[in-house]
């Protein structure tokens, strides 16, 4: 599927430089872009196609009274300044009164912007979002960014493959998110780099959009600059009727065209993993990267079970940061404050799972906070109308408007130095969160069933309901 | 973007795993608007204590590196983000060199844009570099780039590989939107054949 993909979209391909392929669509955000946008104009320079470029702020917008005034001058210049380059150079934006504003990869695929077989760039590493939509998406630098302001094109060099493979029925409990920290903790943080990811495997298929979404999402934290999943009857069905996807006739063209996308049978990969789908529990990271994870029904590891004295090292780092015990059962780490968004876990399904598991609960007495994000405000405005806000806030979350929020710490929303989180997010590293914060990555339902017990528990021991 | 072909500098050891770029900058410095400035915060939680006191344990504090241009590093060296602020803020430090034996990949890629030298070796040569560059104080490497070495004073002599692209790319400090710009009569007829577009059939509610 990635040939495919590449081959039709090459411009130009000689050898001994790297190929030039063509971009269908440019995501921009105000936090990567305003040096791109100042190097086109220092070199009297044009965006190549305005309308082929899509902007929306979300890194720092505040996700409670925005319609105050923005206190942080950088954060409210910056916003100044993509709205001011997004209106000189005719590009659309998503401004943070839009409707439809929201996390630069939750509105891509809900406005239909995202599709299948397109090229996708945007100067955010989990651009790797929307190759579940099978297309071929993922970050770029700023650098590449003003590259395809002005040309609509990229300089690339062919990645390798590599074949993800999950087979067999998912345990009750256990989502998507679960799937793919199990796949980064078997081949590593470094595991996938130089390579696109295609996952596939009756556990795939069985999948939702969203669920694929999270997936996807987290590709770039195995290293893969991008994953992918073929486009399938799941993914026709999400797309028909949202407002870039054309209608009727056309639609069904496009349909026959996409059903051409998925790798032919017998197609090679550099490299192939296998997942038993069945003997996956849920997850929950320990260290200060993803990788660093284990099942809720584990310890943490003791650094001296690793052969590699780097990673030794690194696990004797990461317990000292996160300050933890080896051997503590996962299950005896508590938690300060549960952060439920970010573009890995923010949609609706998402906020969906965890209303069931909070229902006529109370989060525990102990939580400082317990902050649910929506994606994208017509997220936001979805699970309102089916009434999961009320839900959310009966249960004593606090329901916030879309942006990244928490999941980075640009905006107020800010994890403080020492508190232990468990959040939804897709990264753990070293102060992600907030200086000198300790993250836990974990699906939304197991971020629900924490923030009810005040500490780590297995959502399929709390006697909620857990199907989908 | 200013060109490298051969550069000797100071050495300084990086001896951690999986350094991200959160850590080489934070997020609260992703909200500039220039490229210019970022050196001193590289690193910034690593670096400094509260109050930003140089945290004298961090091996970029300590007084024998000062002024290191030449930083060795260890595996997958700026996974995570995308920001290139991680190579503008190690640029500005003034680090023109980094020896690792891996390194992410959209970093990798930022560094040519910024006319920084990424070299990869193996990870037995690496630990002779750590080795040397921690016995000995004042440690200078030369990285040759026409040649594909790199050298110390005392005979020390690696080859390292790099794709010939990327390399007449630094060597000559090359603008590649310029060079792409050259080939627009391709863009224009790859257009052409394929009419790339991106129509709206409902009314959202976006600027202009
Ligand atoms: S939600 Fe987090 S990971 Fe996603 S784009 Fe925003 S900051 Fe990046």
């Amino acid at each position: 599927m990635y040939d495919k993909i590449w081959e039709s979209h090459v411009v130009r391909e000689v050898p001994g430089e790297p190929g030039l392929i063509y971009i269908d669509r440019h995501l921009i955000h105000e936090g990567t872009s305003p040096q791109a946008f100042a190097g086109i104009e220092a070199a009297g320079r044009k965006v190549r196609r305005p309308d082929l470029t899509f902007a929306v702020m979300d890194h720092s917008v505040p996700t409670k009274n925005r319609e105050l005034p923005i206190l942080d001058d950088n954060a409210r210049l910056q916003f100044e300044a993509l709205a001011r380059n997004c209106k000189n150079h005719g590009v659309h934006l998503f401004d943070m009164f839009s409707r439809n504003q929201g996390i630069v990869h939750i509105i891509g695929p809900e406005l239909g912007i995202t599709q299948p077989g397109l090229t996708i760039v945007c100067g955010d590493s989990h651009t790797s979002t929307h190759g579940a939509f099978g297309a071929l998406a993922f970050g770029i630098g700023t650098s590449e960014v003003e590259h395809v302001l002005a040309t609509e094109c990229l300089q690339q060099d062919r990645s390798r493959t590599m074949l993800v493979r999950f087979s067999g029925k998912r345990p009750k409990g256990v989502s998507s998110k679960d799937l793919i920290l199990a796949l980064i903790g078997k081949i590593g943080i470094s595991g996938g780099t130089g390579h696109v990811i295609e996952y596939a495997g009756d556990t795939i298929a069985a999948l939702s959009m969203d669920a694929r979404m999270t997936i996807c999402n987290m590709s770039i934290e195995g290293g893969a600059r991008a994953g992918m999943v073929a486009p399938d009857q799941t993914t026709f069905e999400y797309l028909e009727g949202r407002p870039f996807v054309p209608r009727g006739r056309e639609f069904h063209l496009l349909v026959d065209q996409w059903m051409s996308l998925p790798s032919d049978f017998g197609a090679k990969f550099d490299k192939t993993v296998e997942l038993d789908a069945t003997q996956i529990a849920p997850q929950v990271t320990w260290g200060t990267n993803p990788g660093m994870v284990t099942s809720v029904t584990e310890r943490v590891p003791d650094p001296n079970s690793f052969r590699d004295p780097d990673e030794r090292k690194a696990a004797v780092r990461a317990l000292e940061y996160m300050d933890l015990r080896p051997g503590t059962p996962i299950v005896d780490i508590p938690v300060d404050r549960v952060f439920i968004g970010s573009c890995t876990n923010s949609r609706l399904e998402d906020l969906r799972a965890v209303a069931r598991v909070v229902r006529g609960k109370h989060v525990a007495r102990t939580l400082k906070a317990a902050l649910v994000v929506p994606g994208s405000r017509v997220v936001k405005a979805k699970a309102e109308a089916e009434g999961l806000d009320r839900i959310l806030r009966e249960a004593g979350f606090e329901w916030r408007d879309a942006g990244c929020s928490m999941c980075i710490g640009m905006n107020d929303d800010v994890l403080p130095p020492g508190e232990r989180s468990a959040s939804t997010s897709n990264r753990n590293f070293e102060g992600r969160q907030g200086k000198g914060s300790r993250t836990h990555l974990v699906s939304p339902i197991m971020a629900a069933a924490a923030a009810i017990a005040g500490h780590f528990v297995d959502v399929r021991e709390l006697g909620v309901d857990v199907t989908e | 973007m200013q060109p490298i072909s051969k550069h000797t500098g100071l050495v300084m050891p990086l001896d951690r795993v999986n350094v991200d770029t959160d850590q080489m900058v934070p997020k609260q410095f992703l909200k500039a608007l220039t490229r210019q400035g970022f050196g001193r915060n590289l690193f910034y939680d690593w670096r400094y204590l509260p109050g930003e006191v140089p945290n004298p344990d961090f091996v970029l504090n300590f007084p024998r590196y000062r002024g290191a241009s030449v930083l060795l590093a260890r595996a997958n060296f700026g996974c995570g983000s995308s920001r290139e602020h991680a190579p503008w803020a190690l640029l500005d430090y003034g680090f023109r060199v980094i020896i690792a034996p891996s390194f992410a990949d959209i970093f990798y890629n930022n560094c040519f844009k910024n006319g920084i030298l990424p070299i990869t070796l193996p990870d037995a040569e690496m630990d002779e570099l750590f080795r040397r560059a921690e016995a000995k104080e004042g440690y200078q490497l030369t990285a040759d780039l026409p040649d594909q070495t790199i050298r110390d004073a005392q005979g020390l002599q690696f080859h390292f590989d790099i794709d010939d692209f990327r390399k007449t790319v630094l060597l000559q400090g090359l603008d590649d939107i310029g060079l792409t710009l050259k080939h627009q009569p391709e863009i224009t007829a790859y257009e052409q054949r394929h009419h790339p577009q991106a129509t709206l059939y409902e009314a959202v509610d976006f600027k202009q």
